[in-house]
C-alpha cells in the first residue's frame, strides 16, 4: 500500500481551503538513473475528492506534476463534521487515499 | 477438477473481474490528450474542436522565472460563472497536457499545484464553462530544467 494522502484544511466563512500532499515518485519515464537506464514512468493519473459521500472534484494528471504532489482547492458550503476524502490512482493501478474531518 | 466446477469457478472469477474493472475503466475517461506529444494533438484531445475565447478574467499565478523546473508552483483562479473544468498545458514539455481538474458546483474555481517544466515555455490555462471555453497564457523562463527529475 502506498503512503496515505496527507490532508489539512480549515473552514473560514463556510469555505474550506483543503491542502493535500501525496507522497509519490511521479517518474516521467524520460529520466535516466546513474547507470544510464531509463526509469519507467510511474505517476498519479487520477485524483478524486469527496465531501462526505459526494464526489466534488476529479483531476486527471500527466507525468509533469511534481514529485510528492501538492494540491490545494476550496470547498464551498463546508460545515464542521464534513469528511473530505482524497483518493488517487496511478498508471500502475496502485491507489491510496486520505481523510480529514473538518472542524 | 470436474468440468462443472471449473465452469462455476471461472464464471465467478470473470464476474468478479468485471465488478472490479468497472470503476477503474470509468476513472480512465477524460484522459483524452494526455498521451499527446505535441500541443496540437493535446488540444485536439482536450477541446475536441470546441472554440476557445481569450479571457482577462482568469488569474494564472506562476513565476516569471522558475529557478528550479522540477517544482514550479502554479495556481489558477477565476470569477467566471459555472466553471466545470480547469486544464493546464505546458507547450514545451514532452507531454504538454499536465492536468485537468473537473469541479462540481461545490468547489471554487481556485486550484493550486506544483508542476515540472523541462525548459522555458508558454503555460496555457483552459477554463471550461457550460457554454464556452476561455483561455489565458503566460511565458515562464526556466533556469534549471525539471525533466531530469
Amino acid at each position: 500500500m502506498a503512503a496515505p494522502v496527507k490532508i489539512r484544511g480549515k473552514i473560514k466563512d463556510g469555505i474550506a481551503e483543503i491542502k493535500s500532499l501525496m507522497p509519490h515518485p511521479m517518474e516521467t519515464g524520460t529520466r535516466r538513473d546513474a547507470d544510464g537506464q531509463l526509469v519507467p514512468a510511474h505517476y498519479i493519473q487520477t485524483v478524486t475528492c469527496f465531501k462526505n459521500a459526494e464526489q466534488i472534484m476529479q483531476a486527471q494528471w500527466g507525468p509533469a506534476v511534481s514529485k510528492n504532489p501538492f494540491f490545494s482547492f476550496k470547498v464551498k458550503n463546508a460545515n464542521a463534521g464534513d469528511v473530505i476524502r482524497i483518493d488517487w490512482l496511478d498508471n500502475r493501478g496502485e491507489t491510496s487515499s486520505g481523510e480529514l474531518v473538518l472542524k | 477438477m470436474n468440468r462443472r466446477h471449473w465452469l462455476k469457478t471461472t464464471l465467478g472469477l470473470s464476474a468478479a473481474v468485471t465488478v472490479i474493472m468497472g470503476p477503474l475503466r470509468a476513472m480512465a475517461v477524460g484522459r483524452q490528450g494526455f498521451d499527446a506529444r505535441d500541443v496540437d494533438d493535446a488540444l485536439q484531445g482536450l477541446l475536441n474542436g470546441r472554440s476557445v475565447e481569450q479571457s482577462k478574467d482568469i488569474l494564472l499565478k506562476i513565476p516569471d522565472i522558475a529557478e528550479n523546473g522540477a517544482v514550479v508552483p502554479v495556481s489558477v483562479s477565476t470569477e467566471l460563472e459555472g466553471v466545470q473544468a480547469i486544464s493546464l498545458l505546458i507547450e514545451n514539455n514532452p507531454n504538454p497536457l499536465t492536468g485537468r481538474f473537473e469541479l462540481s458546483p461545490d468547489v471554487m474555481a481556485d486550484v493550486s499545484a506544483r508542476i515540472k517544466m523541462g525548459e522555458s515555455s508558454v503555460v496555457r490555462v483552459y477554463v471550461e464553462t457550460a457554454d464556452k471555453i476561455y483561455t489565458t497564457a503566460k511565458e515562464v523562463k526556466v533556469t534549471i530544467g525539471g525533466c531530469g527529475g
